[in-house]
């Protein structure tokens, strides 16, 4: 490692600030870029799941294959 | 040839596919993104002018350069769409505009963050930083226009177009400071003549590149997926899939 401490690397000669900063907002958004579509591709089917429930008129799925 | 140009308009088999690729390149992805951080902020000297500062660069120029190259796709994306008419092309052009804004945005951000300690600035209107800032509105722009319309088939037309016009933003991005006078500077990495980058640089500086393709594509799959979902949400394929409650 370059740096002698975590002291020496979280402050970097004075430049720490602006190195982590840029660092973590990049983390937010690479975060919100991988997490963002999984969440709608879930909520998606979940609310598809529901619709073609209520369209079976409230019988949970694979339900009318028995009546 | 032409059976995977068929199989890539077939979207069950698209969506399949993503899911397979995404299981092992995604965590690969967020593997390489950290390894590199870590290797380009804690394990490289400091730069004879800069200082530390100019650590910002393990993101900032991969996130330009991915945003840059994201264009082309979304591009080419939209000319396939426009002239094949093919489905899966005007999804990926659909896809590509939130990632491509958003790496946009961050190189944009820690350019920023990285000139206050360098030119003593956050922001200068200059030829680069300005036609960056203009690829951010294109992107904002094509995802706006898909949203403003209705109808979704003009809507892909007219996004289409707006990302087939913008293409002439993306040399000016790259010549930009070669053209005009700036206070950002020139490029350090050239594919002919020698790099002005000593190699301890730019070893991480590549593996961070090669981290934010993976990342771009990544983005990419999770955000076709999405759309394909939605367009295909009355096939019984897509239904069945909700009915296992399967989101994998």
């Amino acid at each position: 490692m370059y740096f002698n401490s975590l002291a020496a690397a979280l402050q970097m000669d004075g430049h720490g600030a602006f190195v982590w900063s840029a660092y973590f907002i990049t983390i937010g958004v690479v975060a919100m870029m991988v997490y963002a579509p999984r969440r709608r591709e879930q909520r998606f089917l979940r609310q598809l799941e529901g619709q073609i429930r209520r369209s079976e008129g409230g019988n949970p799925p694979g339900a009318s294959k028995e009546v | 040839m032409w059976t995977l140009f068929h199989k890539f308009g077939s979207p069950p088999w698209l969506y399949r596919l993503s899911g397979s690729i995404l299981r092992w390149l995604l965590p690969i992805t967020l593997l390489a993104l950290v390894g590199g951080a870590v290797w380009g902020v804690l394990f490289t000297a400091p730069d004879f002018r800069q200082g530390n500062s100019y650590r910002i660069i393990y993101i900032h120029v991969p996130a330009a350069v991915v945003a840059l190259a994201g264009y082309y796709v979304m591009a080419i994306a939209g000319a396939v769409s426009l002239i094949w008419r093919m489905k899966m092309a005007d999804i990926a052009m659909r896809a590509c505009a939130p990632i491509g804004a958003a790496l946009t945005f961050v190189a944009l951000v820690t350019g920023s963050i990285w000139g206050k300690p360098t030119w003593g600035t956050w922001w200068v209107w200059d030829a680069r930083i300005t036609s960056m800032l203009i690829l951010l509105f294109l992107y904002l722009g094509v995802v706006a226009l898909y949203e403003a319309y209705e109808n979704k088939a003009l809507a892909a037309k007219a996004c289409a177009i707006l990302s087939l016009v913008g293409t002439v933003n993306i040399p000016i991005i790259y010549k930009s400071v070669d053209w005009w006078y700036s206070l950002h500077q020139p490029a350090s990495i050239k594919f002919t003549g020698g790099s002005t980058i000593d190699p301890s640089m730019l070893y991480p500086l590549l593996f961070m590149i090669t981290a934010f393709y993976c990342l771009f594509t990544c983005a990419l799959l999770l955000n076709m997926r999405v759309e394909i979902l939605q367009r295909e949400q009355r096939t019984a394929w897509v239904r069945a899939l909700a009915n296992k409650g399967a989101a994998g």
